[in-house]
């Protein structure tokens, strides 16, 4: 009784803190971020007093050895917002082939449902499935539960709340402007608090373990973790213009602040969407192949050349700019060198499953992950080439990139992640099996599909724009306008709407079938493989002679 | 003959850059090189091993 006095007298406080700063507020938009938490507050009330059993409401099973209350929480959360990214990265891909789609609606144009998307997918999809995994991988590698579990419980809901603050934030034009770290300074505050919540709960977890040695997969978590907790607080050392308002001003300015900016962008890219999606690889690969990774000493070599080389990668988005040239080089080389490690990384997944490849026939969860190896190594290829000046002074600036951003974000990331999802789902409700074996089949060649019709259509138009942009007339006047280049990308941006409609359809057939696995149901199917047997030949030889 | 423990006072960008680029660059290889090479100093391959089949020793707990 005393805790739920005390934990409601907490909400409550943090009800009358919202009220206050809405009223306060000196913008609207910072106004609807406070209320939204005081909504936040209200919840965490209301839940507190009426004892609110969430896990009744996800049907989770009695607790097992681990604490994996917050984890099946977080495989729900990583469906969900991975539907909300994807279709927000579909209604944009229209949007962009044709803009009428906006409505008019300053809310819904192209600008501010971007940030939307790319949040949505890589922070909400992305680091839900990073904070679920890393919750289950440490728990099982260590053969230890939780440290702090009320502290993880906060690191959960806490993380949906920037999550909620961020996307809304965008809609009614909250941004600092830094791609991929568009929230305002109260926010990344919150997230700050959140993150640091989230390494006490990991390196307290590995603390307590009772294995001798710490899973390679637990190195690449943490130095995800730790990782963005440095990238995140140096690329948001802002002043907020006033301590009620929603709008701050950043400690670095011109190409200090760009090169900070991309210093932080490349390596979320290497730390979130690599390190950490690589601890998954490293664990749930060798878990579904029932072997263990091909070699454990390349895995530590990966590890500490991905460490020693990713940080140094980010001025190549900065090709060509004010920043001094020998750093521009320098992000250049280091790129290029990070094709061995990423590479080396590719083979260890890869050759796993040597001496028992015919498992990817058979296996449709399986065949998801090497494919998700496939594009980790096609995309940490595209990469490096992309960072060489020449390549980029064509490449820079075109839809090239973004056709190379989704073959690592829908190719790596996503399969990967669906990957686990179909791993770890009956596992966690203690189901016997998926619902549906043939529709993950499905999944797979929808996505597959999908990634292809996107990637493509990409490569072709950003090809077509370097090109026309850098093209010259015997005059010495560019031959195109950019209006031209436009027309030009019509249908090639027609086809990327049917890629990541194909894509969307493969989340939508994972959505249904998590969905049933969760409810206990079991589609009666035929199996994807039947035992090859021909009873007519499976008679003796002399019997076979008498006809 | 230059000395090389001598570092350029120009300016901070300038000392700071040719720290990075020489001394820097030299402790940051060096560090790598024995990160990478440790797994394989002698016996190691036993413990590697074993790390690699710790993922599979839950699964027995029930039984």
């Amino acid at each position: 009784m005393d805790l739920v006095l005390a934990r409601s007298g907490i909400w409550l406080g943090a009800l009358l803190f919202a009220v206050i700063a809405t009223a306060l507020s000196v913008d609207s938009g910072f106004a609807v971020h406070m209320m939204i938490c005081g909504l936040a507050a209200v919840i965490g009330l209301v839940v507190t007093l009426r004892g609110v059993d969430l896990n009744a409401a996800i049907h989770a099973p009695d607790p097992g050895r681990y604490d994996d209350d917050l984890i099946r929480l977080g495989v729900i959360a990583t469906v969900f917002w991975g539907m909300a990214g994807f279709l927000a990265g579909l209604y944009i891909a229209l949007e962009l082939a044709w803009p009428q789609m906006n409505l008019g609606l300053q809310w819904i144009n192209f600008g501010r449902l971007r940030p939307l998307h790319t949040s949505a997918v890589i922070f909400a999809f992305g680091g839900n499935a990073l904070i679920a995994t890393s919750f289950y991988v440490v728990q099982r590698t260590c053969r230890a539960r939780l440290a702090f579990p009320g502290l993880a419980k906060f690191v959960f809901w806490g993380y949906q709340l920037f999550i909620v603050l961020a996307a809304t934030g965008y809609l009614m034009g909250i941004t600092q402007g830094k791609e991929y770290a568009e929230p305002e300074w109260y926010v990344d505050l919150w997230l700050t608090v959140v993150w640091v919540s989230y390494l006490a709960v990991f390196v307290g977890t590995l603390l307590k373990r009772s294995e001798p040695h710490i899973y390679v997969a637990n190195w690449f978590y943490l130095a995800f973790i730790l990782t963005v907790a440095m990238l995140h607080l140096v690329n948001n050392i802002n002043v907020p213009v006033s301590w009620f308002g929603s709008r701050s001003y950043p400690l670095f300015g011109g190409v200090q602040g760009a090169l900070v900016q991309w210093w932080y962008g490349h390596n979320a890219v290497g730390f979130f969407l690599t390190a950490g999606f690589l601890a998954m690889m490293y664990y749930f690969v060798p878990k579904q192949a029932e072997r263990p990774i091909y070699s454990y000493r390349l895995s530590i070599i990966h590890f500490w050349a991905l460490i020693f080389l990713y940080i140094w990668a980010g001025p190549h988005h900065l090709h060509y700019t004010a920043l001094p040239d020998w750093a521009q080089t320098l992000g250049m080389v280091f790129s290029v060198m990070l094709w061995m490690p990423s590479w080396g990384g590719m083979i260890n997944g890869l050759m796993t499953l040597n001496g028992a490849w015919d498992k990817i026939r058979t296996d449709p969860i399986l065949r998801m992950m090497v494919l998700a190896l496939a594009f980790y190594g096609m995309s940490t290829f595209e990469g490096p080439m992309m960072s060489i000046k020449s390549v980029n002074s064509l490449s820079h600036y075109t839809d090239w990139t973004i056709g190379h951003v989704h073959s690592g974000a829908l190719g790596w990331n996503g399969m990967i992640t669906f990957s686990c999802l179909y791993y770890m789902t009956p596992r966690l409700w203690g189901r016997t099996r998926l619902y549906s074996l043939r529709m993950v089949n499905w999944h797979f060649w929808l996505a597959t599909l999908g990634i292809v019709f996107y990637t493509a259509a990409m490569w072709v138009a950003g090809l077509t724009q370097g090109l026309m942009w850098r093209e010259y007339g015997a005059d010495g006047y560019l031959v195109n306008s950019f209006a031209d280049t436009v027309a030009a990308l019509h249908p090639m941006y027609a086809l990327r709407v049917l890629g990541g409609l194909l894509y969307l359809s493969g989340a939508v057939v994972m959505t249904t079938n998590i969905w049933r696995t969760i409810l206990g149901h079991s589609r009666e199917e035929a199996p994807l493989h039947g035992a090859a047997f021909d009873p007519a030949r499976d008679v003796p030889l002399s019997a076979a002679a008498a006809h | 003959m230059t000395n090389l423990f001598l570092l350029s006072t120009h300016s901070t960008y300038d000392l700071l850059r040719h720290l990075a680029d020489s001394w820097g660059l030299m402790v940051m290889a060096l560090v790598f090189l024995v990160l990478c090479l440790w797994p394989f100093r002698p016996g190691a391959s036993a413990i590697t091993q074993d790390a690699a089949l710790s993922i599979f020793e839950d699964e027995t707990d029930d039984q």
